[in-house]
């Protein structure tokens, strides 16, 4: 914990992102009947300001965890807090990114990003916060385009958008970058951590992809099958920017797959 | 299509003061041969039974074929040139309609009348009865507007209802079930018992044929939405007024059309019922009195309009879909 907190980029604001705190959680999920389990007895705990990925088989239940902290389903045993508070209602401070876009096609790029100020009712006083987020991600020229004028890559950005505008205290990402082309994806990526290193928010990062995981976090969390455990949890002790040619991350690559069961594909 | 367009633009103004003969246009050119031939059978050729109105008719045609030689002329440039254009297949076939028509009616005989009345007939029914087929179109449409109005309200409400409130769709959608696919007009003698005017009671029963798909197609609009938008305005800070306003409904718009669409056809198909009982105007009225007097002249040119009103209807509710889901791709255009 003191080791990722050491290692936060210097040129970060001071660390505004949230603290969490998972205590025994369980969670079932009722299917036809029965009672599915898919989270059993978890526990960790994250940094204020740090980046953590969590990696595992799929349907595994990260997901899920993701959505207990987002508010939008609560534990069916044990605690959930963040910022030493139990999670309750869903919140704009801690938004959660999903795997596809999910933008409302209805709504041009520049009011799917204004969503959020515009459901608080603050979209007036926001507009010059929105304009500017837009040209964050990179997207300026397109406010009026409507979503299925995009391509994939630009839609996740204006995903990203959404959710940043809010100024979140913890970004949830499930699997954000999961249907980008690899070409997108790594410059996503890049741009992930530029993000995260300039507002100081938590980062939560869901992902199926152990270079990604490696790549842009401090600390990775490995889950076993469902229902999941934590089977083991990796430093990342390699400062920003990174490379991914670096030697260190092979290591480590070969160590995560390893807790994974896949040692011997390489 | 719009780069053809302009493409055109260009020949037609160049040409337009070269006079080259390649700028001319040949269906216009045909088209208005067929229109002056039409007009030249109807005034040259000597009626079965001679008729008034042949020369108006011929005269219509005459101005038909003039506008059709003009473009062909000119090239038709510009927009309405292009519509013009679009249209000059259309023309030559109306055209060669009509000339048929003029033929086996008023010129031959061949068919029976009075039920093939000719199309000077048609003309005299226009000319000389206009006062009482634009009284009953006006009466037709606004009891259409009233009656679509309420239903549409209403069966979007419900629709909205049974889809967000799990309760109201506990309550609604046996009694929707079970009332829906009765033909609207099934209801008719309590309705004309229970209202107090057959005015309100006319409305009541267009708002009933038109409420019930718009309810079922809001109702599958909202139930279709994609849950994710939900989660992300809940977790934005959405109220749920919010989300139904901002999220659920926009999201059902696309269903909520097809219902409308559907809820407008069968408005029509009610309207002339219930026009034909209470009501002394409207097109549905004009129609069955048409009809009882064997007028039918009259009943042909009261469809016509019929025709023409519905359609009209339909491409202004096309118009305002199209604007409305523009953030849509690959749409059905009217």
């Amino acid at each position: 914990m003191v080791a990722a907190a050491a290692l936060r980029p210097p040129e970060a604001e001071a660390a505004s992102g949230f603290g969490i705190d998972i205590r025994d959680v369980s969670h079932r999920f009722v299917l036809d009947g029965k009672p599915l389990p898919v989270l059993d007895q978890v526990g960790f705990s994250v940094e204020p300001g740090s980046f953590t990925a969590l990696i595992g088989p799929s349907g595994c239940g990260k997901s899920t965890l993701l959505r207990l902290l987002a508010g939008l389903d609560h534990p069916s045993e044990g605690q959930v807090l963040v910022d030493n508070m139990p999670v309750g209602r869903p919140d704009p401070s801690r938004i959660l990114v999903f795997q596809g876009p999910t933008l409302f096609p209805w709504r041009s790029v520049r009011d799917n990003v204004a969503l959020g100020p515009e459901a608080r009712g603050t979209a007036k006083a926001d507009g010059a916060r929105i304009d500017e987020v837009i040209r964050t991600v990179g997207l300026d020229g397109f406010s009026s385009a409507y979503p299925h004028q995009l391509s994939g890559g630009m839609a996740q950005r204006v995903s990203l958008a959404r959710a940043l505008v809010n100024d979140p205290r913890l970004l949830l990402l499930d699997e954000p970058l999961g249907k980008l082309d690899s070409l997108t994806r790594l410059a996503m990526q890049e741009e992930l951590v530029a993000i995260w290193r300039r507002t100081g928010l938590t980062a939560l990062l869901v992902t199926h992809d152990v270079e990604e995981a490696l790549f842009l976090s401090q600390r990775v969390i490995v889950f076993g099958p469902r229902p999941a455990r934590i089977v083991a949890t990796i430093e990342v002790d390699l400062p920003y920017p990174r490379h991914r040619g670096d030697p260190r991350l092979a290591e480590l690559r070969r160590e995560a797959l390893g807790h994974l069961g896949l040692a011997e594909s390489w | 299509m719009s780069g053809a367009g302009s493409a055109f633009e260009r020949e037609g103004t160049t040409s337009g003061i070269r006079w080259s003969f390649a700028s001319w246009w040949g269906t216009g050119l045909v088209g208005g041969a067929v229109w002056l031939a039409v007009a030249a059978v109807t005034v040259l050729w000597r009626e079965v039974i001679p008729l008034p109105y042949g020369d108006v008719f011929a005269w219509i045609c005459a101005a038909v074929a003039a506008v059709l030689f003009l473009g062909a002329i000119t090239g038709a440039p510009g927009r309405i040139g292009r519509r013009l254009r679009n249209a000059g297949p259309w023309a030559i076939a109306l055209g060669l309609f009509l000339g048929l028509w003029e033929i086996v009616t008023a010129k031959t005989g061949r068919l029976p009348l009075p039920f093939f009345p000719s199309p000077q007939a048609l003309v005299e029914v226009y000319v000389d009865d206009w006062p009482r087929l634009l009284d009953s179109l006006g009466a037709s449409g606004w009891l259409l507007v009233r009656g679509f109005f309420f239903g549409a309200l209403a069966g979007f409400s419900i629709g909205l209802a049974m889809g967000w409130w799990r309760r109201a769709g506990y309550w609604i959608h046996p009694v929707l079930r079970l009332i829906g696919p009765v033909p609207a007009t099934a209801w008719l003698p309590i309705i004309f018992f229970v209202f107090p005017t057959s005015a309100s009671a006319s409305v009541f029963v267009i708002a009933l044929a038109s409420a019930f798909p718009v309810a079922v197609l809001t109702w599958s609009g909202i139930a279709s939405v994609n849950r994710d938008y939900y989660d992300i305005a809940r977790t934005l800070g959405a109220s749920e007024r919010f989300l139904i306003l901002k999220v659920a409904v926009p999201a059902a718009l696309p269903h909520l059309f097809v219902g409308l669409f559907m809820g407008l056809g069968s408005s029509f198909a009610v309207l002339v019922v219930a026009e034909m009982l209470g009501v002394k105007s409207g097109l549905g009225w004009y129609l069955s009195w048409a009809q009882g007097w064997g007028a039918y002249a009259n009943l042909y040119a009261a469809l016509l309009v019929m025709a023409l009103a519905c359609s009209t209807l339909i491409t202004v509710l096309f118009r305002v879909r199209d604007r409305l889901l523009s953030w849509q791709k690959g749409m059905v255009r009217w």
